[in-house]
């Protein structure tokens, strides 16, 4: 029996909220290593992000200012946090932080700071405004789509596509416009949100399906999980979904991983066309997704084994996983006393 | 007409494709024909073993398990 190697990894995404960030899902899996014993510095934008409070997750918590306050400011925080803490890895979670994550990699290889996370090439690449050339650069299927950065060019570029449309922002938010009419719409309420440009693609009828993926930087695929959801939320979040066994499902998670030569977490959106069974690839989140915690349900460890890539062990690729595992997400009220919060509010840690 | 091999029946009548992820659920005579179907047993046949075990004319039962085979062919668990 070995012992277990300390190792402290800080992790961001701590809002298990309605529309949840990973975070808390990658520090189940972490808790759950045989090979690590951790120590987990949770990094929150916000001081009411539940992971927090909650019991078991976190053994030290600072606020960090958002991406948006500029590199300097971020590359100051983490300077004094690495004073305090020895973090041996960084998991980064929302696909917002995740260039100024990227800036700074180098900044945090002198503080003795790893992480395993795209380049800025392989980041860009995969920004839904660059899907088609995505496809077409890598010869992975994708819909097709068009991206617009004011209204006067809405019309021209709908000329291209059969009704209905998908109408989908630049990070988040997707709508299914069956006319000109509603396509405006949509385009305004997306662009208010999340500014421009707008994404209109192709509308594929089919079945959409989920992988969780890891890939080394090197081109291997070292674990992958897929999942369909069976319950969505209002804002088209999963609340409940179950793995499945579909190889090509697989097969389309190798591809991008080997041809982009990925390094770290990912999520692939994919679509099943009813009529041709054919597979598309809709969207790459540059992270694990909120689900990751069912690839630990199903055997596969992903956070674990990113930790173990950024930190150079040896590793070998996870082969197999349970089919037929559901997760299924639940609402809980804490009760919390206010020395938690008064001290993240005063002093930026807890 | 064959059931798809990974298809996934269990006693209670709980039917998983794990290709898909869907699940549905049936009655014990609706298990009966999955299983048989699982084997490529023929319609012929099962209509027999159908009539022989269950109070059922031919023409009917022939003409209900068509209308099974058809649902189980649009929920995509029949072999194309």
């Amino acid at each position: 029996m070995h012992s277990k190697k300390d190792i402290t990894i800080a992790v961001t995404g701590l809002n298990a909220i309605d529309s949840p960030g990973p975070g808390i899902a990658v520090i189940r899996g972490l808790r759950e290593s045989t090979f690590y014993n951790v120590r987990i510095i949770g990094l929150a934008y916000e001081i009411l992000e539940p992971g927090i409070y909650m019991d078991g997750m976190v053994d030290k918590v600072y606020q960090i200012p958002y991406p948006s306050s500029g590199f300097d400011a971020m590359l100051e925080r983490f300077t004094y946090i690495q004073g305090n803490e020895k973090i041996d890895v960084v998991i980064p979670n929302f696909d917002a932080e995740l260039m100024t994550f990227i800036k700074l990699k180098p900044h945090f290889n002198k503080m003795g700071i790893h992480l395993l996370i795209p380049t800025k090439e392989q980041f860009e690449d995969r920004l839904k405004g660059n899907l088609n050339a995505f496809g077409e650069k890598h010869q992975i299927n994708v819909p097709k789509s068009e991206t617009v950065y004011h209204i006067n060019e809405l019309e021209e570029a709908l000329e291209g596509f059969e009704y209905p449309v998908v109408i989908k922002g630049k990070f988040y938010d997707a709508y299914i416009a069956a006319s000109s009419e509603q396509a405006r719409e949509f385009y305004f309420k997306v662009s208010a949100k999340w500014g421009v440009p707008i994404i209109i693609q192709e509308f594929i009828k089919g079945n959409e399906f989920n992988v969780t993926a890891l890939g080394d930087g090197k081109g291997t695929l070292m674990g992958a999980v897929p999942m369909r959801k069976t319950f969505l939320t209002d804002k088209g979040k999963a609340w409940a979904g179950i793995s499945i066994n579909d190889p090509n499902l697989i097969k389309m998670a190798d591809e991008v991983i080997s041809k982009t030569q990925w390094a770290g977490g990912l999520e692939l959106e994919l679509m099943k066309e009813d009529k041709t069974n054919k597979l598309y690839l809709l969207e790459i989140n540059p992270r694990f997704p909120a689900w990751v915690y069912l690839a630990n349900g199903c055997g596969q460890n992903h956070p674990e084994m990113l930790v173990k890539l950024a930190m150079g062990e040896k590793v070998a690729p996870y082969k197999k996983y349970d089919v037929g595992k559901m997760f299924i997400r639940y609402s809980y009220d804490m009760i919390c006393d206010l020395d938690k919060y008064e001290k993240i509010s005063i002093h930026g840690e807890v | 007409m064959k059931l798809k091999k990974n298809i996934a029946i269990s006693e209670s009548g709980f039917v998983f494709n794990p290709e898909t992820g869907t699940s549905f659920t049936t009655n014990s005579l609706g298990v009966a024909i999955l299983k048989q179907l699982k084997t490529k047993t023929s319609t012929e046949g099962i209509i027999a073993s159908i009539v022989k075990n269950y109070e059922i004319d031919e023409t009917t039962c022939e003409k209900d398990l068509e209308d099974f085979l058809r649902i189980l062919s649009q929920f995509n668990l029949i072999e194309e």
